[in-house]
């Protein structure tokens, strides 16, 4: 079944928007967007390091994330800059000398854009695998921690003072995000990750009253844009990355009309 | 039962210190089961800082504390809470732990906000969200409560209802309640142990002690003294505009 590389790429888009549901909830919530963006960013390093290595790219990339991530938090702890700021000059410099490290690498052909923007073609059954286990350890170690991260989120000295250790609650889903980044950088690419985990939940956000019902319609969107997304793909040729993420964006447009819908009620 | 298991928390000379100052220092005071012990002093003598000590919410303190108690039912003075979140009332009394159904409808109705079980919290008023967040850090039976201004934004009637209430709990649950109030009447009535802070201890022990106190006057004035009764002492400092501590 897995033979045809279309069906590999579905199935590998499904996994992944199970995932970025609900991680891409917590992003909306605390404010974690451009966070993520530099994790993706800092990937394109990963993968320049899984081909000189020859290891696994998501693990590879995993990795790197997470050092990434690590000194982002050193840093914001030893500097006086800004967090945007820090955000800004690990992203940009990741990425820059990912490509910089590319240029050196003239003995491997690199398909840049499929990196960027992600390449259906590319996905392996290894890949299928990788992302259906890291997939489910992901959402297992986010049930766990649900409770003192969500609670947290909503307010920290409360979930501080009553018992649930947030801190350790934070560190344990920075991890998450560089491995859901790591599972997703084959599909969707490196620019536009942030995207996948975004716009789904920003969608299930219009039109939700309770943090469940966001969790599960940010995870139905994310299914929704793979699905029209790779299909698009296939029929007009374009990148998968691109097709998904401009799928789940006319899902959220369309749930801009609930939005309106239900102002027009309350008034 | 020897009073060494009936302490829930226990500070020793405990301070905190942000940007090299001193919020507030060498606070000694136990809150035992049962018992309401109140926080009361001017706007920043460090009575929330205080209650964060007690809590564990402050890492970096200096002197000690011992909790022994982990069920906290925590009432913040001021809470933020981010509206990109959606979050209804039944939500929000499930945040630190999963309680039944009843449970949460006991305590809502107890604070007169069962009607607003289903509403989003960021529709609610000041005075019924405070009245939320009382239901929910009762709802947990909690051994251990602190209340930072429960009854702030709470009508008139509401605001004796609720320290009746919260009256109520402390003697039903027997939990221990950290208390911070401004209201003097409450506080002398309701209370068996009254800390008045000013950057440090001013005075401490029962209500009818702390109100025959003289720094207690000089805080609060001679109006708030004749709430029971007056009572001359020797002091051994005064507080200067800026609340510093000069030796007589």
């Amino acid at each position: 079944m897995f033979d045809d590389f279309f069906v590999r790429a579905l199935f590998a888009g499904i996994g992944i928007a199970f995932v970025t549901g609900p991680l891409g909830c917590f992003v909306v919530w605390r404010r974690l967007s451009y966070f993520g963006d530099t994790l993706a960013h800092s990937a394109l390093l990963g993968v320049t390091m899984a081909y000189t290595l020859d290891l696994n790219i998501a693990i590879s990339v995993f990795l790197i994330s997470s050092v990434i991530a690590l000194i982002l938090i050193q840093l914001q702890k030893k500097t006086n800059l800004p967090g945007d700021a820090l955000l800004g000059l690990l992203a940009h410099s990741s990425l820059a000398v990912g490509l910089v490290v590319i240029g050196f690498l003239t003995f491997i052909r690199f398909d840049i854009m499929g990196l960027l923007f992600g390449d259906i073609l590319a996905v392996t059954t290894d890949d299928l695998l990788i992302i259906w286990t890291g997939g489910a350890l992901i959402l297992l170690v986010l049930k766990l921690i649900w409770k003192p991260l969500f609670a947290s989120t909503v307010n920290y000295e409360l979930a501080e003072a009553e018992g649930l250790n947030p801190d350790r609650a934070k560190a344990i889903f920075t991890i998450l995000m560089a491995a859901v980044i790591a599972i997703s950088i084959k599909m969707v690419g490196l620019l536009l990750i942030t995207g996948m985990l975004i716009i789904p939940a920003a969608m299930a956000r219009n039109i939700s009253d309770s943090p469940q019902k966001m969790v599960i319609f940010s995870i139905i969107g994310g299914l929704l844009s793979v699905v029209l997304g790779l299909y698009s793909s296939l029929e007009f040729n374009t990148s998968s990355g691109p097709s998904i993420i401009a799928a789940s964006l006319a899902l959220f447009i369309l749930s801009l009309f609930k939005i309106k819908q239900s102002i027009k009620l309350k008034n | 039962m020897n009073t060494e298991n009936n302490i829930l928390v226990k500070l020793y000379n405990a301070g905190f210190k942000q940007n090299n100052k001193w919020l507030v220092e060498g606070v000694s005071l136990t809150v035992e089961k049962g018992k309401i012990v109140t926080l009361i002093g001017p706007n920043g003598s460090g009575k929330s800082t205080t209650a964060k000590i007690a809590l564990g919410i402050y890492k970096n303190i200096e002197g000690n504390v011992e909790k022994y108690t982990n069920k906290v039912g925590y009432v913040p003075q001021k809470i933020s809470i981010d509206w990109t979140l959606p979050l209804r009332v039944c939500d929000f009394m499930l945040l630190t732990e999963t309680i039944s159904e009843k449970d949460i409808d006991e305590a809502l109705s107890l604070t007169g906000v069962i009607h607003l079980k289903n509403k989003n919290l960021g529709n609610l008023s000041g005075g019924e969200f405070q009245r939320v967040l009382i239901a929910r850090a009762i709802s947990k039976k909690p051994e251990l409560l602190v209340l930072d201004e429960p009854v702030q934004g709470v009508d008139y009637t509401g605001e004796i209802a609720l320290y009746e209430l919260i009256k109520n709990i402390s003697d039903t649950l027997s939990c221990g309640i950290l208390l911070i109030s401004h209201d003097l009447h409450t506080v002398m009535t309701a209370t068996d142990h009254v800390v008045c802070l000013n950057g440090h201890v001013c005075c401490s022990g029962s209500p009818m002690d702390v109100a025959k106190n003289n720094e207690y006057k000089a805080l609060f004035g001679e109006k708030a003294s004749q709430i029971l009764t007056v009572y001359e002492h020797k002091h051994d400092h005064v507080h200067s505009d800026e609340g510093e501590i000069k030796k007589n």
